[in-house]
């Protein structure tokens, strides 16, 4: 089905603008068209589709579920609410405090907010068509994990310890008093009507938000494609040089960008040579470790606090980098 | 004179919540005190999760989304 976009590409590009297929800028151009096209349809029908599935879920809800579950289970349900909540991450302060204030351990906590930016709907989409399926469950996977793993971490170190006073107030109160007790926050009763308005906002909103993300980064991904020879990465930088892995997520550090934007351009990454754990590592730093994300935390965390989980992370995503690359001849046997 | 109180902690939406309802109580002539309430201890304290929320009077009245008319009419006309 997805051909569609191929074949519009081939006719606008090779057809209507009569460039060479050959030529390095009718690659990038066809690339640039096809890519784009597709995303915009499949983002549209995706997120008006899931929207009008997640209308009823708020965080309230959210928060109650965990809060009755064991806490190991409660690491794998952060981060895999942070996966499907949508969530921007100007609301990360709000949430922090909400699920802290309720008791909430730390870890869990940030195991949502970890994963959040790494994992929605919008980067499965973009992988799934870029990337192939098996890529998909492999970064999913890798999300999950960065999340999962850097919230125990932090439970394991008592990061709690660090929070800004009036937070840690909250925490103490709220796990000196019991809980479980409260009925679940009810579900809101949406009809049909509801739930497409709430959807069609969302839509709007969304893509409204990263139709940017989408065009620079497949602008810059079919630059890559058309303009560097396939194979440059593995002759230039050596494949798998343990020391490929810790430049790539330096190299992503000061690059902020979300998932939307980052996607296209590790499709071409890895066309080229770039082994598969070295760009993930590089994408997962991008991604979610963002400066402005941090400096916001830093109103409810001391510097202490944010200093351990930004040195977590990217201990992970190395960890990452290094496992994939190692694991990747039998993960992606039909890849390249 | 109503307090109405726009809790968020900065981003685009807050700023067009507190627009809205400015606006909104011009129109219907009403005059109310419209407040941007940035800190996280002062949002905590309402028990808003996602951003924006408005409070009026000191009373949580809705959270998660910018407003819409209606919902903000209605509010004024209280």
């Amino acid at each position: 089905m997805l051909e569609v976009f191929t074949w519009l590409a081939d006719w606008l590009i090779y057809g209507l603008a009569g460039l060479d297929p050959e030529s390095k800028l009718g690659t990038s151009l066809h690339f640039f068209v096809e890519d784009t096209t597709k995303i915009f349809a499949l983002l549209v029908v995706v997120i008006y589709v899931i929207a009008l599935m997640r209308a009823s879920l708020n965080l309230e809800r959210v928060r109650h579920y965990i809060q009755q579950k064991p806490r190991l289970a409660g690491y794998g349900l952060g981060a895999g609410f942070g996966a499907i909540t949508p969530f921007c991450s100007c609301s990360s302060i709000p949430l922090f405090l909400g699920f802290t204030s309720a008791g909430i351990p730390l870890g869990i906590t940030m195991a949502f907010l970890f994963t959040s930016p790494i994992i929605n709907e919008v980067a499965v989409i973009m992988l799934w068509s870029l990337l192939g399926w098996e890529f998909t469950l492999v970064y999913i996977a890798i999300g999950m994990a960065v999340g999962i793993g850097g919230g125990m971490i932090l439970d394991v170190l008592k990061g709690e310890r660090w929070l800004k006073d009036f937070a840690a107030k909250a925490y103490q109160q709220a796990t000196s008093t019991s809980h479980g007790d409260e009925p679940a926050p009810e579900a809101p009763v949406l009809t049909l009507k509801d739930r497409h308005e709430f959807a069609r906002d969302e839509l709007k909103e969304i893509v409204g938000r990263i139709w940017k993300w989408v065009i620079i980064g497949v602008g810059l991904g079919a630059a890559l494609h058309g303009f560097v020879p396939d194979g440059w990465f593995a002759d230039n930088l050596g494949s798998g040089q343990w020391w490929n892995v810790p430049t790539a997520v330096f190299a992503g550090l000061p690059l902020y960008s979300n998932a939307t934007g980052v996607i296209p351009v590790m499709e071409s990454l890895i066309l080229k040579g770039l082994p598969v754990g070295t760009t993930l590592a590089f994408c997962m730093s991008t991604v979610a470790a963002s400066f402005p994300e941090f400096i916001m935390l830093k109103q409810v965390m001391q510097w202490r606090l944010l200093a351990t989980i930004f040195v977590i992370l990217l201990a992970n995503f190395m960890i990452v980098g290094w496992l994939i690359n190692l694991l990747s001849p039998w993960l992606f046997s039909g890849f390249h | 004179m109503k307090k109405i109180e726009v809790l968020g902690t900065g981003c685009k939406k807050c700023v067009n919540t507190a627009e809205q309802i400015q606006e909104v109580a011009g129109e219907l002539g009403i005059e109310v005190e419209v407040q941007k309430v940035t800190d996280p201890a002062a949002i905590m304290s309402y028990q808003v999760m996602s951003t924006p929320g408005v409070a009026i009077d000191g009373k949580l009245v809705h959270s998660g989304s910018v407003p819409n008319r209606g919902k903000i009419e209605s509010w004024l006309k209280a």
